[in-house]
């Protein structure tokens, strides 16, 4: 298979870089699909006579699969190339849809826990940081602006995900106009195998369509010593082994890991916890359900707006002052919700907004804060090592929320002072973040390649 | 000679431009539509 090799994946002269991003998309908008397993969990509940935690527990095993893989595999995408990764990736992700959907045919959920959860969680592990390294190589001069368009798919996946599946159920089940409708699991079954179908076809299109920069290529008039402009922005090189031993990536680890846990916070319980908190006296909410989902909808957007706008912002304030807005501001935004998010719906919406887009920004802004750090020798190696924070944080954001909701009641039926505990410990967490994020500083020079060294380690197995 | 080569330079940059053009529709159709159906969903919000 040695089309996909790095080699093959050079650009030629003349090559338009502005290709590359829908490249990354394509592969981003598919894996996106994790976040809207919410269209068929109810149907799946039904069909295994499973709880909810238990099918939850697909998409918790897809999560902690790709921080494993992502950690994992991060060298080898970046020896291999962008190519051959989203080509793997895109074997993964179709087979997890393929095994996940015979585990439904058959009424067998560990094979779903198998192909959905850990096939396919490989498959997002290793599509997600593909193009991260390459994108940073064509846009030395606006990285932040590169990942955040990749990055903003993941968001985006979802969006389309959501609706797509949910016309696709309709189609397959017979049943689709009866009252109280729930689709089959036939119908669950034939939803995965299209999406096999469809996610295969656009993330062999991502795999075929980016290259990597010859070597020495720099965009027309840019200027590396132009970027040198803060202190925190290197141009040595530090190995993803080496990477590790560093204070700095920890501490971007636990501003991350904060900064997700605080969103997961808000995520987790959207619908039931705006209705909580426009809870009248009769025990009624002011919010309707159909107004509660339109609230999740927005969250979405505003997640992956975040991505894009902050990231790009983020190449002219620079990656620490912008981690400094998504936790300090954040900070203050969420203790406003807390304290004072129930006296107006106006109030409530647009501060949610904002912190989810902090959390969306928070991810997207993570490759060019380690690139600035650690130059870009094995920045996707680092990225997926990074990546252990949000399978953490995936854990942990829901455990601490329900841990303070269940000690309350049931989300649903409270009121917003019952939140406070919860969102309280979220602000405290991201003020931990902000000041991790404070602490970081130049990467002391003993962890640096040595130049020689590099530049003859900068041969094109290790460059992309 | 050099009209030669400009000619041969200009189908390049026409390729590039179409293939260019269809890159990005692939992914943006699709993120567009995603984002219209959340927008509705969204107005319940607002309505």
């Amino acid at each position: 298979m040695g089309w996909l090799d790095r080699e093959r994946t050079i650009a030629p002269p003349g090559f338009n870089r502005w290709l590359v991003p829908p490249a990354a998309l394509a592969v981003h908008l598919c894996i996106g699909q994790a976040y809207a397993t919410s269209v068929y969990k109810t149907a799946l509940v039904k069909h295994f006579g499973a709880s909810l935690t238990e099918i939850g527990v697909i998409f918790s095993i897809a999560i902690v699969m790709l921080g494993l893989s992502a950690a994992i595999m991060g060298t080898w995408v970046d020896k291999n190339g962008p190519r051959k990764a989203m080509f793997t990736s895109a074997m993964f992700w179709a087979s997890g849809f393929l095994i996940g959907s015979l585990g439904i045919f058959t009424h067998q959920l560990w094979l779903v826990y198998l192909g959905y959860g850990v096939v396919g969680g490989i498959g997002l592990g290793i599509g997600y940081i593909s193009p991260v390294s390459t994108l940073i190589k064509w846009f030395p001069d606006r990285p932040g602006l590169a990942t955040g368009m990749a990055i903003m798919g993941f968001g985006g996946g979802a969006l389309i995900a959501s609706p797509v599946s949910t016309a696709l159920l309709k189609m397959y089940d017979p049943n689709s106009g009866a009252k109280g409708w729930v689709a089959s699991g036939d119908a669950v079954g034939k939803l995965f195998l299209t999406l096999a179908v469809v996610y295969l076809a656009y993330m062999l299109f991502g795999a075929f369509t980016i290259k990597v920069p010859a070597d020495g290529w720099k965009p027309a008039g840019f200027d590396p010593a132009k970027v040198k402009a803060s202190k925190l922005v290197t141009t040595d090189n530090v190995s993803a082994k080496n990477a590790v031993k560093t204070k700095q990536f920890w501490l971007v680890w636990i501003a991350l890991f904060c900064n997700v846990t605080a969103g997961i916070g808000i995520l987790e319980q959207a619908a039931p916890m705006i209705q909580d908190f426009f809870r009248k006296s009769d025990g009624g909410s002011l919010v309707s359900a159909g107004v509660a989902a339109g609230f999740v909808g927005l969250l979405s957007i505003g997640n992956m707006a975040g991505r894009f706008a902050w990231s790009a912002t983020s190449d002219l304030t620079g990656r620490k002052r912008i981690y400094m807005v998504y936790l300090g501001v954040g900070a203050l935004l969420y203790t406003v919700l807390a304290l004072a998010g129930s006296s107006t719906t106006f109030l409530y919406v647009v501060l949610a907004f904002f912190i989810i887009s902090f959390y969306g920004g928070g991810f997207a802004t993570a490759p060019a804060y380690l690139r600035d750090l650690f130059g870009t020798f094995q920045v996707g190696a680092i990225h997926g090592r990074l990546l252990t924070a949000w399978s953490a944080a995936g854990v942990a954001g829901p455990l601490i929320v329900n841990a303070f909701l269940d000690a309350q009641g049931k989300p649903g039926q409270l009121n917003a002072s019952d939140y406070q505990p919860a969102l309280l410990t979220m602000v405290a967490l991201l003020v931990v973040g902000f000041v991790a994020n404070l602490l970081v500083k130049p990467v002391d020079a003993r962890f640096h390649e040595p130049r020689a060294d590099r530049e003859r380690s900068a041969e094109p197995a290790m460059e992309a | 000679m050099s009209t030669a080569h400009n000619s041969d330079a200009q189908a390049a940059v026409k390729a590039s431009t179409g293939k260019l053009a269809v890159a990005w529709a692939l992914v943006g159709v699709p993120l567009a539509y995603g984002v219209y159906e959340t927008l509705t969903r969204v107005a319940a919000l607002f309505g």
